[in-house]
């Protein structure tokens, strides 16, 4: 079984991001860039759903710029067989995303794509949901658990107040949370072997794909500051000011 | 123009995220109608009918509806989106799963976790984990948002809109729902509780968080924690607050052994008054906090307990 997984470049998760003093966006040049850390738990899942025999190919694919190559090195350090780049400098939106990975579902037939639930940069939490629309697939998203068995999946979502199972027909898409697992770190020997393995490149227009955005931004701002507040010495105080000052108790 | 709000529900009755979501349909412009997708959800369209400010409520029943399944519940908002210019769900688990199918399958953009509508196609969303925020302007003529629940009220009762009988789409047959393990809780939910205390890393295990159990008792809270304390496992996922747990706005957090790393900030910033206890003055939570205690939090703890009779 062919396994797909998106991987996007993104600012480091410990990179905190400046808004540019014109209001056009987020400063990100001279910034530390790496995998979305939800991608690479996605990537971890289908690398072990292949040592436990369950999977036979796992294909990462990244869709953006040049340098989304290092990335995709990355995922294949990790454990992914080839990978395959959507080059592009163009701003690239979830619909857009959605849509070239929907073509290279149609071209690759992969019975199981692995997604992040999310990427820390835009925060949009959309990618995967769109794409299973987009192909007519069934979805689980913010998994915990994945078990492949047949030709079905099931997978444990976390949801609010717990956590609910789904049983899906493959194919299917997988969104990965937190809990999923915990990557494995890269080892020098496997970032070796990742440059040899084999890295295409193809473009929006080979795939037929219109990426045009469909959000403007009009600014970017900083979020309202809180006030610093006040070291209090004692409970006591703290009680205080709660009850009489704050009249939160 | 109209907007059409997917409810949250229990069949029985709306989840708390739906009123806010309707408050926020409301500042779109047009009318309001609910879409109840469940299953003998009568109560939950009643329910829906007497929120202020709603003008339809549209019940689609079926027992494939029971458990929230995202194809079908997304495939019945399309049956009936070429009514509305606005399709809103709360950025709960719930309506983050539903919303993308629906804008995906109009070929048209969503707008994740809004948290203003400044025009009916101008919004604010933050991202970067709240560091940052933007103003977005949809060009698509279908506007589909989900909604940050703790940026806008709660509508009040008092409305009385007609339930209408929608037909229900067929089962999309791919997916089937196994089982729910939901955590009983005598607790308030963790999104809609007035006080909430959440513990970190510093805690140390599973174990001490017992220590704040005696707070959050008395003062009638729900409990909460960083990434750091679910990632070492001392507490379940879903009490998780920050970027990419739960976003929550009460009158009162106190963070508990929280370093406040921007990822947590970023989900409990807006909370009315903040509390911070933690050994490390240095610590950024305290950057944030408007009462700080510095020192031990296993003698603090037991003391504002003692403290508050």
């Amino acid at each position: 079984m062919k396994v797909l997984v998106p991987v996007k470049r993104v600012v480091d998760y410990n990179v905190k991001v400046r808004v540019k003093s014109d209001q056009s966006g987020v400063d990100i040049a001279n910034v530390k860039m790496s995998m979305n850390p939800f991608d690479e738990i996605a990537v971890e899942e289908a690398v072990r759903q292949k040592e436990a025999g369950k999977v036979t190919e796992i294909v990462a694919v990244s869709c953006g710029v040049a340098q989304a190559q290092d990335t995709l090195r990355n995922a294949m350090a990790i454990g992914a067989d080839r990978a395959i780049l959507v080059e592009t400098d163009a701003e690239l939106q979830p619909l857009a995303v959605a849509k070239l990975l929907k073509a290279l579902a149609d071209k690759e037939q992969p019975q199981l794509i692995i997604l992040g639930k999310q990427a820390i940069d835009d925060d949009a939490n959309q990618t995967g949901q769109m794409l299973a629309a987009l192909l007519d697939w069934p979805q689980a998203t913010y998994a915990s658990k994945v078990e492949i068995d047949g030709d079905k999946v099931q997978v444990t979502r976390e949801v609010d107040g717990g956590a609910e199972v789904l049983s899906l027909t493959l194919p299917a898409i997988v969104t990965t949370d937190l809990r999923l697992n915990e990557p494995r770190y890269v080892t020098l020997p496997n970032i070796m072997k990742a440059k040899k393995k084999p890295l295409d490149n193809v473009k929006p227009a080979d795939l037929g794909v219109d990426v045009a955005p469909r959000l403007k931004t009009l600014k970017v701002s900083e979020p309202a500051q809180r006030a610093a507040g006040i070291i209090v010495p004692d409970v006591a105080t703290l009680v205080d000011k709660l009850k009489n000052e704050a009249k939160v108790i | 123009m109209t907007a059409l709000v997917i409810a949250e529900h229990d069949n029985a009755t709306l989840k708390g995220s739906t009123l806010n979501t309707i408050t926020a349909a409301a500042q779109c412009g047009g009318e309001v109608h609910v879409l109840i997708a469940g299953h003998q959800a009568a109560a939950a369209a009643q329910a829906a009918a007497q929120v202020a400010g709603v003008a339809k409520v549209l019940l689609a029943d079926g027992p494939q509806f029971a458990d929230g399944l995202a194809e079908n519940v997304a495939a019945q908002a399309l049956s009936l989106a070429s009514n509305y210019s606005h399709i809103l769900a709360p950025a709960s688990a719930y309506g983050k799963n539903v919303l993308p199918r629906v804008a995906a399958k109009l070929d048209v953009a969503q707008i994740s976790e809004i948290t203003k509508v400044v025009s009916p196609d101008t919004f604010e969303r933050p991202f970067y984990a709240g560091n940052a925020i933007a103003t977005v302007q949809s060009i698509d003529p279908v506007k589909v948002i989900t909604v940050r629940t703790t940026a806008f009220d709660a509508a009040a009762s008092g409305g009385a809109a007609a339930v209408e009988n929608v037909a229900a789409v067929a089962d999309a047959g791919k997916s089937a729902f196994v089982s729910r393990h939901i955590a009983t809780s005598e607790r308030p939910e963790l999104t809609a509780a007035r006080v909430v205390v959440s513990g970190g890393r510093g805690l140390g295990s599973e174990e001490n968080f017992k220590i704040l159990e005696p707070l959050a008792d008395k003062l009638g809270a729900a409990m909460g924690a960083s990434r750091a304390a679910v990632d070492a496992g001392f507490v379940p996922n879903d009490w998780q607050v920050g970027q990419t747990g739960k976003v929550v706005a009460p009158e009162l957090y106190i963070a508990v052994g929280i370093s406040g790393a921007i990822q947590h900030l970023a989900g409990m910033k807006d909370s009315k008054t903040i509390v911070a206890i933690n050994k490390d003055a240095e610590a950024p939570i305290f950057s944030v906090a408007d009462y700080g205690i510095v020192g031990d939090l296993f003698e603090i703890v037991p003391a504002l307990v003692k403290e508050l009779g």
